[in-house]
């Protein structure tokens, strides 16, 4: 019932075409204290190739959980997650995950080794000098060629996570995981960096699964739009994103707002219930 | 309302534009350092003044005490070292005492870096390490002398015993803290290239514990220095081969007090190479080119 996917930029999923990647019922419960507590409930969701499928909802949603759930470092009280048909039972490269915090860069490695560093010890390249013509080539895919040799404490927060993309896009694993990987930045730089992702996109087409808050990262990044509400976690929405040329506009508004509806009719029926 | 209120509080002014002058015009946007500038900024130069200026303090005191059988002067201090050191005596005593104490901090290391080890695979060897640490970090090294004595006679084995339990627990101790302080993120990056175990541990927590690792070694090697010191003075004769420890306490008993001062004075002087030259190489190399540390 919300605005049908352009033509160009969504791809054909028929029935005939089989999920990248399959949530199915997924609980996730967490211990903190001395109390068990559920992240997200039956959760369930389908990952086609190529997808930009983004994660939306507010904070205790569990889309974090989720997404770490994914990568393998939590396993579902309930449900399965599969990957190529493969039960998700721990992290590994077929699955590399960007974050949000800058620290995620090895301190101790430049910038090059960095995004050499998983290729080898992964195992997906064996010869060095391949392992860095890679790392170089993504490099230069987000405008890093000048800071190949630098320490990661020499760059800014936006290159720092251009570093962790590149470093994910370079293992071209089947899915990247980005848990809000431009929220501790500033406006300016997060609007750049969107704008970085999506060119990339359109460059290689890789799988992407985005986790945000922010209702209008969601609309400009997403060609599906899951959306979560809180306490626990379950899904509220599954909708199709806009066409590029109508990210920004009257749909994207409409788009919304009907979004915001969404999520924060949540938040009203919350205050009468404690209240 | 709202405009007429804000404009009875606000204070009116107009509005300013300007251009910024262009760098070149300005001038000194960059400049370099005058001479004591960069002097105050040198930290060996400034460390080699302060040492300076102690020996000169001490060379007062020791004048004006002007007794050498109880505070010789830094220049008679001098003289012995330099009349030890050309007898051959005392480079025979520093190597010598070196010796058992590199093996001492080696087999401690190893030792601390197993323990370690074993306290991050696994739940048990935790509490194996906790518990020892709590138990053993307390207990001076010296307390176990004679002891060592009666299991491994006058010698080195004794020696070496002591120096692994003055490092082992400190070295321990520092290591485990540091691998638990390494980042959630940085964790969850490694196991996320599919690293394991033994990669694990060796590519991504230690290099992230390495400041405190760093730490660890220095206190070890402080450690290690004072109890073989101390040890050497209770036996030293051991087969003939008197380390430092044993060099003070003979010149001692000969009332040769400016050499009990040379004596001090090498542990010193080999205490600030250590620290100064082979750990701080260790660390501008490492965690200070990261940025790990400032």
């Amino acid at each position: 019932m919300y605005p049908s996917p352009g033509p160009k930029d969504t791809q054909q999923t028929g029935p005939h075409v089989a999920p990248l990647l399959n949530i199915e019922d997924v609980t996730l419960q967490y211990v903190a204290g001395s109390m068990v507590i559920t992240a997200t409930y039956q959760v369930s969701a389908k990952v086609y190739k190529a997808d930009r499928f983004v994660l939306l909802g507010p904070s205790g949603c569990g889309k974090s959980t989720l997404l770490k759930a994914i990568g393998g470092f939590h396993k579902p009280t309930e449900g399965t997650i599969r990957l190529h048909d493969k039960i998700v039972t721990e992290p590994g490269p077929d699955r590399m995950m960007v974050f949000q915090e800058f620290d995620q860069l090895l301190p101790w490695q430049s910038v090059t080794e960095n995004v050499m560093f998983p290729l080898l010890c992964s195992g997906k390249i064996r010869n060095r000098k391949e392992a860095r013509d890679r790392a170089l080539h993504y490099l230069e895919k987000v405008n890093l060629s000048k800071f190949v040799d630098s320490h990661p404490h020499m760059l800014s927060g936006g290159m720092k996570q251009r570093v962790a993309i590149a470093r994910g896009m370079a293992m071209e694993p089947d899915v990247l995981l980005m848990d809000e990987p431009f929220a501790a930045l500033d406006a300016l730089t997060r609007v750049k960096m969107q704008d970085e992702l999506l060119e990339l996109w359109d460059d290689t087409h890789f799988t992407v699964l985005f986790v945000t808050h922010s209702i209008n990262e969601a609309i400009k990044i997403g060609n599906r739009i899951m959306l979560m509400s809180p306490h626990p976690g379950q899904v509220k929405a599954e909708l199709n994103g806009l066409a590029r040329d109508e990210i920004v506009g009257p749909k994207a508004k409409e788009l919304e707002r009907y979004i915001h509806q969404e999520l924060f009719a949540d938040k009203i029926e919350e205050g009468v219930n404690h209240g | 309302m709202a405009s007429v209120a804000q404009s009875a509080v606000l204070v009116e002014r107009p509005e300013i534009r300007t251009t910024p002058q262009l760098a070149s015009s300005i001038g000194a946007v960059q400049r370099e350092l005058g001479f004591w500038e960069r002097a105050y900024g040198n930290g060996p130069l400034r460390k080699f003044i302060l040492l300076a200026i102690l020996a000169g303090i001490w060379q007062i005191y020791g004048v004006s005490v002007g007794n050498n059988l109880l505070f010789p002067t830094f220049t008679d201090t001098i003289a012995a070292m330099w009349s030890s050191i050309q007898s051959g005596t005392l480079p025979a005593r520093v190597w010598a005492s070196l010796n058992v104490l590199l093996i001492g901090y080696g087999a401690g290391l190893a030792l601390a870096a197993i323990l370690t080890v074993l306290a991050i695979s696994t739940r048990i060897g935790e509490d194996i390490m906790v518990t020892l640490t709590a138990m053993f970090s307390p207990l001076p090294s010296i307390a176990l002398l004679p002891l060592a004595m009666i299991w491994f006679g006058l010698g080195m084995g004794s020696l070496v015993f002591v120096l692994i339990h003055s490092v082992l627990w400190a070295v321990a101790l520092n290591t485990y803290s540091g691998f638990r302080a390494t980042s959630t993120t940085l964790r969850m990056v490694g196991r996320n290239y599919g690293l394991r175990r033994w990669g694990y541990i060796s590519k991504i927590l230690i290099p992230a514990a390495l400041p405190s690792i760093i730490t660890g070694l220095k206190i070890g090697w402080a450690f290690a220095w004072r109890t073989l010191i101390a040890a050497e003075m209770v036996f030293g004769v051991s087969s003939g081969q008197g380390g430092l420890g044993w060099f003070i306490f003979q010149n001692k008993n000969m009332l040769d007090i400016p050499s009990v001062f040379a004596g001090l004075l090498a542990v010193i002087l080999i205490g600030l190479f250590v620290e100064g030259v082979v750990f701080k190489l260790l660390e501008d190399n490492t965690i200070r080119r990261w940025n790990m540390q400032n």
